[in-house]
């Protein structure tokens, strides 16, 4: 087998968090996490807010250097590189953030936006050859070059976004990281968003991850699925096992709660809510941490945490005793 | 219209002055409403849905001039003072806003917030107000509602938070609820618990409820009826089974098709509607969708389609017949 684009083992992010004077105590952000990403494929990550998917994403960059654990990029790995030594690394990999106008500087003009990752990246370009790359970005996502001179504010959500991909792309990266880009889109602008990244990712062979906690949306993209929970992966699977058979009660209450946009689907669909709310990521529950909301719990769930197993019935990866 | 409809609006139409120019943010909406009943109001950012609502509320900003009629209770709101207005807003309309925590003042217990309107329109005591406050929180399954009252709305989490709102909206058990995009800064689960809480409160106090949403399966699980809007005006109401099964205006159709679904194939590409939504400050002359249209003919452009009802129900402001649509 062929080394993956993007390895992940064991991957934890604590933050310590003052609580009195003397002490402090860790949130565990992301907390032991491992997966492979090939080339050229897309693994989504899904979960609601404060599960970590964002902190994963800023651990790869190395934004947030991983606590513990270790990341391979094509076969090197980031972890425990000093700064200087990760920077060629930085360009295999980029991203592009959910808020396309906050993510773009007021300042900087479209061309100046795009340029910027050449300057730091591939320094030894002339200006002309920086302006001919920026053209072709800009084509590649449908901006107009000649829109090059204009200032951010003048363009749309929809097409802000565009010009954060062409940012990204510019360098020609293998990996590009996806945080929530099209949850801020208006639906008809995110549906040209999706089939652009898909069509992107066709051309350039690139490797998405694509964090989002829009199920329906991650199911069209992907072709694997990790769901996560308070920092910690709850199942991972392909992306039609995932949803045809999904087997952690947390999955199936986030796939069940989405609403169908049809009234008589959403009619007979059976909605398990799930009780109570998301625990404090400071003092998460013992054990399991979906226990305290998970329908199916029983004692022994509290007693260990269970670990990412094959799980019975289906080819996922599941972290659950009851799988 | 019916003389025993709860709201009924009439060529309501919402304008800013801004430095750039006049903004026509609502061109000539109209809709009405029976008690009980549930309406969704569909559209993207700049279609005039909350807009609208606002300017049924008498809430717009200080730039905004509502012209037209919203008639409530035999009152026509628009031509009400602000003293009249208030004695009918939180009383007898009650509003959800996104964002719950914007919503709350930070600084004030939420048991204040709660029987300050009580105090103000029933004219209850305070200690009432209070036991009636407790009773609305556990009615929105607020556990521990006794001694939660009390609490800051920094205490509680966003789902609750958003639980206090419509708390707040019931205290006076208004005929009518505005929810403005209530569960769009919520997660999935804690959505799913909020709409099944809004779907408890229509049938247990009979509350009608206007919905406004850019997410038609949330439409699709709690509403009566639907009407989508598009750049300021109304492109097409009708009741709920009947929008989504048999679309009749070309944006309906390009917008139920561009939303990835659970449900469906997982085909390779996603339908879109090319271009981008409109610029206010630049309407078409015609009809405002006409640019992005895949069924547009010459007179869409040159003449704004009105809005013409089939039946009673259902209408659709489009020039090109239904059997012509692609």
């Amino acid at each position: 087998m062929s080394t993956p684009l993007l390895k992940l083992e064991d991957v934890r992010v604590h933050f310590p968090i003052a609580d009195g004077f003397w002490h402090s105590r860790a949130l565990k952000a992301v907390d032991g996490v491992s997966f492979e990403l090939e080339a050229g494929s897309t693994l989504g990550v899904v979960g609601e807010s404060g599960c970590g998917k964002s902190t994963l994403a800023r651990a790869i960059l190395g934004i947030h250097p991983p606590t513990s654990g270790r990341i391979w990029l094509d076969g090197t790995e980031l972890t425990g590189l000093s700064r200087r030594a990760m920077q060629p690394h930085r360009r295999t990999m980029q991203i592009v953030f959910q808020d396309p106008l906050a993510s773009l500087n007021p300042r900087m003009t479209v061309g100046e936006a795009i340029a910027e990752p050449l300057r730091v990246f591939r320094p030894e370009l002339s200006a002309a050859d920086r302006r001919r790359k920026v053209r072709q970005s800009m084509e590649l996502v449908g901006l107009l070059p000649n829109q090059i001179n204009r200032y951010p504010h003048e363009f749309s959500g929809g097409q802000c976004q565009r010009i954060g991909i062409a940012r990204a792309l510019v360098v020609e990266p293998k990996l590009l990281l996806c945080d929530e880009p099209v949850s801020a889109l208006d639906v008809s602008i995110q549906a040209q968003i999706v089939n652009l990244l898909m069509d992107l990712q066709k051309e350039m062979g690139l490797a998405l991850l694509f964090i989002a906690h829009d199920l329906s949306v991650v199911r069209h993209i992907s072709d694997r699925v990790m769901v996560m929970y308070l920092g910690k992966t709850m199942e991972l699977a392909d992306r039609d096992t995932l949803y045809s058979q999904p087997q952690h009660p947390y999955t199936q209450a986030l796939i069940g709660a989405v609403p169908i946009p049809d009234p008589v689907r959403e009619r007979e669909k059976e909605v398990t809510l799930l009780s109570g709310e998301l625990p404090s990521p400071l003092s998460p529950p013992s054990g399991c941490v979906f226990r305290t909301r998970c329908p199916i719990a029983q004692e022994v769930c509290a007693q260990s945490v269970p670990a990412l197993k094959p799980a019975e019935r289906s080819p996922a990866a599941v972290a659950c005793k009851f799988a | 219209m019916s003389a025993n409809n709860l709201l009924e609006v009439h060529n309501l139409r919402v304008r800013f002055a801004t430095q750039d120019g006049e903004v026509e943010a609502v061109n000539g909406v109209n809709f009405s409403l029976a008690p009980g009943e549930t309406l969704g109001i569909v559209g993207e950012s700049g279609s005039g849905k909350s807009q609208t609502v606002l300017a049924i509320m008498g809430l717009l900003a200080g730039n905004g001039q509502a012209s037209g009629k919203v008639v409530f209770g035999g009152k026509d709101l628009l031509t009400l003072g602000s003293r009249e207005l208030n004695a009918v807003r939180g009383a007898n309309i009650g509003m959800i806003f996104q964002d719950p925590m914007t919503s709350l003042n930070p600084f004030l217990r939420i048991s204040t917030q709660l029987t300050e309107s009580l105090v103000a329109h029933r004219g209850m005591s305070k200690k009432e107000a209070l036991a009636r406050a407790v009773e609305v929180l556990d009615a929105v399954h607020i556990p521990d509602a006794k001694n939660r009252v009390h609490y800051y709305p920094h205490e509680f989490s966003g789902g609750m938070r958003q639980r206090v709102m419509i708390a707040m909206a019931l205290l006076c058990k208004p005929q009518l609820i505005i929810a403005d995009e209530p569960t769009t800064a919520l997660d999935v689960t804690v959505q799913a618990q909020i709409l099944a809480l809004l779907d408890e409160l229509k049938r247990d106090f009979g509350v009608a409820i206007i919905l406004i949403t850019h997410d038609l399966g949330v439409v699709a699980g709690l509403c009566e009826k639907v009407m989508v809007m598009y750049g300021g005006q109304v492109m097409e109401c009708a009741p709920l089974d009947d929008i989504f099964a048999h679309p009749r205006h070309p944006y309906t159709r390009g917008l139920l098709r561009s939303v990835p679904r659970l449900d469906g194939a997982g085909e390779t590409r996603l339908a879109t509607i090319p271009g981008n939504p409109p610029d206010l400050l630049h309407l078409p002359v015609g009809c405002p969708f006409s640019p992005r249209c895949p069924d547009v003919r010459d007179l869409c452009r040159s003449d704004r389609p009105l809005l013409r009802y089939q039946d009673a129900d259902s209408a659709r402001a489009c020039h090109v017949p239904v059997e012509e649509l692609t």
